[in-house]
């Protein structure tokens, strides 16, 4: 298409570029970077105190029900997209269709907020 | 396609790569100049004719620095989560045009690309805080991953109504749809939305809550240190210059304006809604946690519903 070359590829080359500065930045960092560390500087930073134990590995299951509500919601809004596209050619019928979709969207996150699943206390 | 095709193809994918990497560069300069004046002081304007030269000489210093790993932290992922950050920032400037011409790849599912991509950026600060070995990080990581997944849903809704208008997902239709009349006048909801989802995703105040130092020292990067934090703050940067690049193409017209070249309208652009972040960063304080999530979900989320359909019902209405 453009570049003499095809989308795909050209995102690929770009991709590459990406990684391999990135890669690039890291590696010549670690080679010139100052060294050996004095000792101490390993720690976990917690304002210059020892830490007393590891970090939890246990977090709220309120994290756990955003990321839930996410993959619903974002499922969703890609085929949101795909009829926003041609929504035009859809007319009445598609409109009306999506709507209907829509508001059972609506519906489950109604349930969900008075559920309380929205509050963060 | 011969082998010159590809050679001046990959030229061209290389001369925007350098140009995306030098305005992030110097957008870290710009904001830092613009609070100085906010704050009326001068900001850094030493390095080089008027500070110029700053953004290279905090690369070569960042190099330098000590290239620490915290005890017991998973090595590899500590490594991989930076280059996760940025490189998935990146690659979303694949499809951004500067102008009709000037574009790595003019896909007709740009949009979706965009938000399959951003989605992957969640990767690097929640596993950036997963593996430091250190509970500010963990924290951080969590809310900022939080933060974000909430943010998308209205962010991604926010342009089913240009999606509608435009009736294409590729960025160049998406601008072309733009000749006459801007978005930003048919989509003021829209519009909106779009800017305070996005500033939340770039994690500008008032939705810094990732690294609100206050709390959480300094969040998902509080034991990064030289060029892995470097790679960090590059990608914060490649993300608001994102942002003000898709601000501008979806809602400003992008490169559509009378007189100048294409590319100069849109960077102009760009520079202006940048502008204007720094001075929301400049005015705003931080918001609470629960405050933040509730309004994504409770007001924006509604209100991207509420515009889409108004939206789609009128363009069927009028078509």
């Amino acid at each position: 298409m453009c570049n003499g070359m095809t989308p795909s590829l050209s995102i690929f080359v770009f991709l590459l570029l990406a990684a391999g500065s990135a890669a690039l930045i890291l590696l010549v960092s670690h080679g010139v970077g100052r060294r050996p560390l004095t000792p101490g500087k390993d720690v976990p930073y917690e304002c210059g105190m020892p830490p007393a134990d590891r970090p939890s590995t246990q977090f709220p299951i309120r994290f756990y029900k955003m990321a839930l509500l996410f993959v619903v919601f974002d499922v969703e809004i890609v085929f949101l997209y795909l009829w926003a596209v041609v929504v035009r050619d859809l007319g009445v019928f598609g409109l009306v269709e999506m709507f209907v979709f829509i508001a059972v969207l609506m519906a489950a996150l109604v349930y969900v907020w008075r559920k309380g699943d929205l509050q963060w206390e | 396609m011969t082998t010159t095709d590809i050679l001046w193809g990959v030229l061209r994918i290389v001369l925007i790569f350098s140009a995306v990497m030098g305005l992030v560069a110097y957008m870290t300069l710009m904001e830092r100049r613009f609070l100085g004046f906010f704050q009326l002081r001068l900001g850094p304007n030493r390095v080089g004719p008027g500070g110029l030269l700053q953004p290279i000489a905090d690369g070569i210093k960042l190099l330098f620095k000590e290239d620490m790993t915290v005890s017991h932290a998973n090595r590899f992922w500590f490594r991989l989560a930076p280059a996760i950050a940025l490189v998935s920032v990146l690659a979303c400037f694949a499809v951004v045009p500067a102008s009709p011409s000037i574009v790595v790849a003019d896909i007709p599912v740009a949009v979706l690309y965009l938000l399959a991509l951003s989605s992957l950026g969640v990767y690097g600060i929640l596993l950036a805080g997963w593996s430091s070995n250190n509970k500010y990080s963990l924290l951080g990581g969590l809310r900022a991953a939080a933060q974000l997944i909430s943010y998308e849903i209205p962010l991604a809704l926010s342009i089913v109504g240009v999606l509608i208008l435009a009736g294409s997902m590729s960025l160049v239709g998406i601008v072309k749809a733009q000749e006459g009349l801007w978005f930003v006048v048919k989509q003021p909801l829209g519009f909106l939305l779009f800017l305070v989802c996005v500033s939340a995703e770039t994690n500008r105040t008032p939705f810094d809550l990732l690294e609100c130092e206050n709390e959480l020292v300094a969040g998902y990067q509080t034991e990064y240190s030289s060029m892995k934090f470097g790679l960090f703050y590059m990608a914060e940067y490649a993300h608001i210059l994102l942002a003000s690049c898709l601000v501008s193409l979806f809602f400003l017209g992008g490169w559509n304006g009378p007189l100048l070249p294409a590319p100069l309208w849109l960077l102009g652009k760009v520079f202006f809604v940048f502008a204007l972040f720094i001075w929301v960063r400049a005015t705003f304080p931080r918001v609470r946690y629960d405050q933040l999530m509730g309004f994504s979900w409770k007001v924006l989320l509604p209100l991207a519903f509420v515009n889409l359909m108004v939206t789609a019902a009128l363009t069927v209405a009028l078509s």
